[in-house]
């Protein structure tokens, strides 16, 4: 072994520790940031890593250099300049747009090495390894192309820009997927065979499916999407470790695949959906409408922001529960400024955050947080849940499902089972919400029809403007 | 590298990849979402390793230069993005009035 091979395997080995250190870190709150920085360096270090060993073997010729730098001028600043400027609310599409440039990067290095062979690879190559050569730039090809179209449809419904068109509901898109599939099949093994041109076939083909398997998702699994999606790009990250034989590139993609598997397992449990229901059930609305879920309100109480005011001057302790209607509203920042007033009235303010509050679980953490609230007053559903009894005033902020009692009394409903706020405990509960439209679920919510519960009609930020407002007549917060 | 201990590579990165996320709280999933999702931008060098390669090949040469630019969105993008979710939550507690 001579010196540049040495080097590289030591910084190899190294970036590896970090980025398990890093992934490690990440789940951790205390250790998040410094874990991040620490996979960043990681990553910066793999590459000094790979530059250092060619240049000293076989050297890296002028016109590389070229390219590598406008590659990399031009992606670090697009990815700087969007990661600066995108807001908090959108953090869900912008992972799923990431995530989908990952998958086209790897897609395009195995489409690269398979219509240029890469000279010193091809010169000895026995039967064998051509054979695992093209297997592993067909997998590359196949999930990178996957990742990329998956990841793009993803992040067009999040934004609003796509509707889940009602044809990709009927059964006949399993048949549809199921060609492609087929057809991708076929397109891997005239790959194998030698055929060189099907190639384009498999990126067509692959590239539909994964338009044909993330079109029918509801918005509201979104999520998990995004997250299975992310650990696909880690296994198309693997594949391209086989194409250009790199450990460090096996080792972190296989990493990614493994710890985004897990991560999609714990979001579903959180929402009470199986990965099975997700990826084939379609949107769970399209369902719903003909279970039993569905029905008329029959007791609604809405009351005025004024009524609800005087409630809150009066309580002790009031629960705060926000959902992704808050942050469509923008709210988050009126919302601080309503509980810094109950607070300055010695009232004791806790938000519960249920695991999937927002569009992603801890979506909602980061939105609080960017409006200041305290870290300590943000409580899981596990921890606030039996508070609620002792609870005088609860606050529903654009969340529905999740405050769905269904989910515990009634076996019937398409919730039953998940895992619910219990805010129905509360001596009093205010709704905030803009109509009497049902949640993502599409599903009845009892909680508005309980005796203790009334309805606050209006925009969440312009209510919680007029609760200011009232607060302040009555006195509350003023020093 | 042979084959056979590329697999093993692979197997024992799997292994080690369901270890590392044991126990995550709720809180973290969106940033540790977006951070594993930056380091599968690592394909940036497969990317690099094309274009050294390429040896003046220029179609290889621009397909290289432009799965570089996407990894490296992917990957800058993702751990400023994770970087500023993450600063949400480090802010003291003494911040507050």
């Amino acid at each position: 072994m001579n010196l540049p091979v040495i080097i590289k395997f030591v910084i190899d080995l190294l970036a590896v520790l970090l980025l398990a250190l890093g992934i490690k870190g990440l789940s951790k709150v205390k250790s998040a940031r410094d874990a991040n920085r620490l996979a960043a360096f990681a990553m910066s270090l793999s590459v000094v890593g790979l530059l250092s060993y060619y240049l000293g073997t076989s050297g890296i010729a002028v016109q590389s250099w070229i390219w590598i730098i406008i590659g990399t001028i031009i992606g670090s600043l697009f990815g700087a300049i969007l990661a600066k400027k995108v807001p908090m609310t959108s953090m869900p599409e912008t992972v799923a747009l990431f995530n989908g440039c990952g998958g086209m990067s790897s897609l395009l290095v195995a489409l690269g090495v398979a219509i240029f062979p890469l000279s010193n690879s091809v010169e000895n190559l026995d039967f064998f390894k051509s054979l695992i050569n093209e297997v592993s730039i067909s997998v590359s090809i196949f999930v990178g192309a996957i990742t990329f179209t998956g990841s793009i449809v993803a992040m067009a419904k999040l934004q609003g820009w796509l509707s889940t068109p009602g044809w990709t509901q009927s059964k006949f898109r399993h048949f549809v997927n199921i060609v492609f599939a087929v057809a991708s099949l076929i397109a891997f093994f005239d790959l194998i065979n030698g055929n060189t041109s099907s190639i384009w076939l498999l990126v067509i083909v692959s590239s539909l499916l994964g338009i044909g398997v993330t079109l029918p998702i509801g918005g509201a699994d979104m999520p998990v999407v995004i997250s299975l999606l992310n650990s696909y790009s880690g296994i198309a990250a693997a594949a391209a470790g086989f194409v250009v034989d790199s450990q460090l590139l096996i080792v972190a993609g296989a990493m990614v695949g493994a710890a985004g598997l897990i991560l999609t397992q714990v979001m579903c449990k959180g929402m009470n959906r199986s990965l099975v229901s997700v990826l084939f059930g379609g949107s769970l609305s399209a369902q719903s409408t003909t279970s039993s879920g569905s029905g008329e309100y029959t007791n609604i109480t809405s009351c005025s922001v004024e009524e609800c005011a005087l409630t809150l001057e009066a309580a002790n302790k009031v629960i705060i529960v926000p959902g992704y209607g808050l942050a469509v509203a923008q709210a988050q920042h009126t919302l601080r400024e309503v509980t810094k007033k109950l607070e300055q009235n010695g009232i004791e303010v806790v938000y519960a955050i249920h695991p999937v509050a927002g569009r992603m679980p801890g979506h909602m953490n980061v939105l609080l947080a960017e409006a200041d609230v305290p870290y300590e007053q943000l409580k899981e559903m596990d921890v606030v849940n039996p508070d609620f009894p002792a609870t005088d005033v609860v606050l529903v902020l654009g969340a529905n499902d999740v405050v769905n009692p269904q989910a515990k009394n009634d076996s019937s409903s398409p919730l039953y089972g998940m895992p619910v706020l219990d805010v129905q405990e509360a001596r009093t509960v205010f709704v905030i919400k803009r109509g009497m439209s049902a949640g993502y679920s599409g599903i009845k919510n009892d909680l508005f029809d309980l005796p203790n519960t009334s309805m606050v009609f209006g925009d969440a930020k312009k209510v919680l403007n007029d609760l200011i407002g009232e607060l302040k007549d009555l006195g509350v917060g003023e020093k | 590298m042979s084959f056979i201990s590329l697999l093993w590579v692979l197997l024992l990165g799997s292994l080690l990849g369901l270890e590392l996320i044991g126990k995550v709280p709720p809180t973290l999933h969106t940033p540790l979402m977006s951070g594993a999702n930056a380091i599968s931008g690592i394909t940036m060098l497969a990317a690099l390793t094309l274009i050294v390669k390429a040896e003046g090949n220029v179609p290889l040469l621009i397909i290289g230069s432009v799965s570089l630019g996407f990894a490296l969105f992917n990957v800058v993008g993702g751990f400023f993005v994770t970087d500023r979710m993450l600063a949400m939550f480090s802010r003291k507690p003494s911040n507050k009035k």
